[in-house]
């Protein structure tokens, strides 16, 4: 069983403060902390699970800068035996389907059963590259996925649809999945991994050594195009609640009082 | 492209249809709803309404929502009739379908929208980033024809003048089974003890929480409060919290009296399932977190700090009344 996980080198946010630089394409990334993108975590845990089932081997591969390395490396740590990083500038701005495109032309040349991605990348949220990566290859697909079962030639999947209803879908192999979180419990690295991942070597490929050229990818290659990002508006006129957390608690419970809610 | 799912239509449907009208009144097209399934017709005449023409291909085989199948039916369509714009939800349903119907065709897709317009031809999008921190406004590759996925929820699904759209039957043409991918059941979500939806008070928790162990601070308060607790995903994922306690697109829909959320972000998953509570505070120390815009109160404060307080605050009035 030989899988292929697509990971994503993307920057924490949830609690960061963000700001916008002064063209208003993109958000300032420097001082912000970079990681495995969330859902990628779970696909890279996945495939190290299956192949501890099923015997092979887990190539992670990643389209970033020179920085992604240390996503790469992660991977390495917790189970994956290979890693490829695809590196050049002509890569920026490329949109999930241009990355696609530039995931697809290294990965047609590569042996493989299964290949994982994650359901959306946390930094512009797509959900678009797996199924076109697996639309280009040729090979079923299925996203959300919450549970794999493989046998010979085939996979029985979960889907998670709406309100935690789920769909059973099979599905003949090789194919893709696009994995869910929640599908495991991502493990922790442990210092023997750490360990012999930096002695692993990272394949290094940019667009040279692919069969694409500079209009396939970038913004000439890639559907969408930013024009301009800014704050959203607020949906509500929200009142702030200032003060101590004393005088903040008091103050709330007066409103649920007022409400009749005590 | 309309949704459905074991016998209803689905509201996204709706809200496709309503900007989809908006968009072809604007522009000058006529605006179609086109329904796959089998045994259908019940949802074609509820539609009529809200469409120029009502499509309907009515074959066994598209009887349960099936990629594979869908994707076939549509490119054939797309190909002959060339719309100017299909619009897909971004559901579990659409986004296992547009990406690869987009790649098939070689047209422009962009995904989980929540504006459309066409500015001269181009087709432009509004669209977030960075779980809701920041909108991008972004033009698509200018082309014949467009497919855009939809975020549920963001139109409103106005009732217009009736249009009276025609019914109109289109033959099938899926010519054999569909061999890649089969749907086999549904799994139904596990039932638990508490059901947050009928709870008139909830307090919600995030990954704010940071350990399982933090979480008894908070089941107290709601305890105190008279409430139930719920969470956001990462709380479900991790198994700190049993499925049944999570609320959004994935988990529940609520609709309390009073919803307290603390450590959560806001991201449009989870915020889809609480809109429609009367009363939301929202307690978060980072001053952008998105779930602000859509609260009634917002504490920018650690939730640590606050949750004490008001537990303090609540036992002190059960005392004294
Ligand atoms: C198909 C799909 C379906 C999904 N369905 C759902 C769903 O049903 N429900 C759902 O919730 N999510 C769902 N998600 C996930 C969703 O996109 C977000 O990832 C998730 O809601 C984030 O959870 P969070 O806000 O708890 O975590 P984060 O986004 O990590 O936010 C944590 C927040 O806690 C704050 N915080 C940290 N420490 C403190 C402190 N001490 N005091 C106060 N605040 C603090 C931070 O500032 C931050 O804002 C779904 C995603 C996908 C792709
Ligand atoms: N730059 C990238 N390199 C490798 N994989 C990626 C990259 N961008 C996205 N992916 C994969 O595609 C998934 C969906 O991303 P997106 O379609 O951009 O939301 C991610 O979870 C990754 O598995």
């Amino acid at each position: 069983m030989n899988i292929i996980v697509c990971v994503k080198h993307v920057p924490e946010t949830a609690e960061a403060d963000i700001k916008i630089d002064s063209e208003e394409k993109s958000i300032e990334l420097s001082g912000l902390v970079f990681d495995i993108n969330e859902w990628d975590n779970y696909a890279l845990e996945e495939a190290v699970l299956l192949k501890e089932k099923h015997g092979g081997t887990v190539t992670a591969i990643t389209v970033g800068s020179e920085d992604s390395e240390s996503t790469l490396r992660k991977c390495l740590a917790r189970g994956s035996d290979k890693a490829i990083r695809l590196t050049d500038k002509r890569f920026e701005e490329s949109d999930s389907y241009a990355i696609a495109k530039i995931l697809h032309s290294v990965i047609k040349n590569l042996p493989f059963d299964l290949i994982l991605t994650g359901v959306q990348a946390d930094d512009v949220g797509y959900a678009m590259v797996g199924p076109i990566l697996a639309g280009l290859l040729g090979i079923p697909h299925a996203t959300m996925v919450k549970k794999i079962e493989l046998s010979d030639g085939a996979s029985k999947v979960n889907r998670e649809l709406e309100g935690g209803l789920e769909e059973v879908v099979e599905l003949k192999l090789p194919a893709l999945f696009s994995i869910q979180t929640g599908i495991n419990e991502p493990r922790y690295v442990s210092i023997m991994g750490i360990r012999k991942a930096m002695q692993k070597e990272i394949k290094v490929l940019s667009l040279g050594d692919l069969e694409l050229n500079k209009n396939d990818v970038g913004v000439a290659g890639s559907w969408i195009k930013i024009e301009k990002i800014y704050v959203p508006p607020a949906e509500k006129q929200t009142e702030y609640i200032e003060g101590s957390p004393e005088e903040v608690a008091t103050k709330i419970i007066e409103i649920i009082k007022s409400r009749g809610l005590i | 492209m309309a949704e459905h799912r074991r016998g209803d239509l689905r509201d996204i449907t709706h809200e496709m249809l309503s900007k989809g009208r908006e968009l072809a009144e604007k522009n000058g097209a006529s605006l179609t709803a086109l329904l796959l399934g089998h045994d259908i017709k019940g949802f074609a005449s509820k539609l009529t309404d809200q469409a120029n023409e009502v499509w309907v291909v009515d074959d066994l085989r598209l009887k349960n929502f099936n990629a594979e199948a869908y994707q076939r039916i549509l490119s054939s369509l797309i190909t002959e009739y060339k719309p100017l714009l299909t619009l897909i939800g971004h559901t579990a349903f659409g986004v296992d379908l547009a990406p690869r119907l987009a790649i098939e065709l070689g047209i422009p897709l962009t995904t989980d929208c929540l504006d459309i317009d066409f500015e001269g031809g181009v087709l432009s999008v509004i669209r977030q980033m960075y779980g809701g921190k920041v909108n991008a406004e972004a033009l698509l590759k200018e082309a014949e024809s467009y497919i855009v996925t939809i975020r549920p929820a963001a139109f409103e699904a106005k009732e217009g003048e009736p249009l009276g759209g025609e019914i109109v039957d289109v033959a099938s043409s899926l010519k054999e089974d569909v061999k890649n991918k089969k749907f086999i059941e549904y799994v139904e979500p596990s039932v638990g003890d508490v059901d947050v939806t009928a709870a008139e008070i909830i307090i919600a928790i995030g990954r704010g929480i940071k350990d399982k162990d933090n979480i008894t601070l908070v089941q107290e308060l709601a305890d105190a409060l008279g409430g139930v607790l719920a969470c956001s995903r990462p709380i479900v994922d991790k198994e700190w919290l049993p499925k049944d306690r999570q609320v959004g697109t994935s988990g529940k829909t609520v609709k309390p009296k009073l919803y307290i959320a603390m450590g959560i972000s806001g991201a449009f998953q989870h915020v889809a399932g609480m809109k429609s509570s009367d009363l939301v505070f929202v307690v978060n120390k980072d001053a952008k977190a998105p779930f602000f815009s859509v609260a009634d109160y917002g504490v920018i404060n650690d939730m640590f700090k606050i949750v004490p307080a008001l537990k303090n605050k609540i036992y002190e009035i059960k005392t004294i009344t």
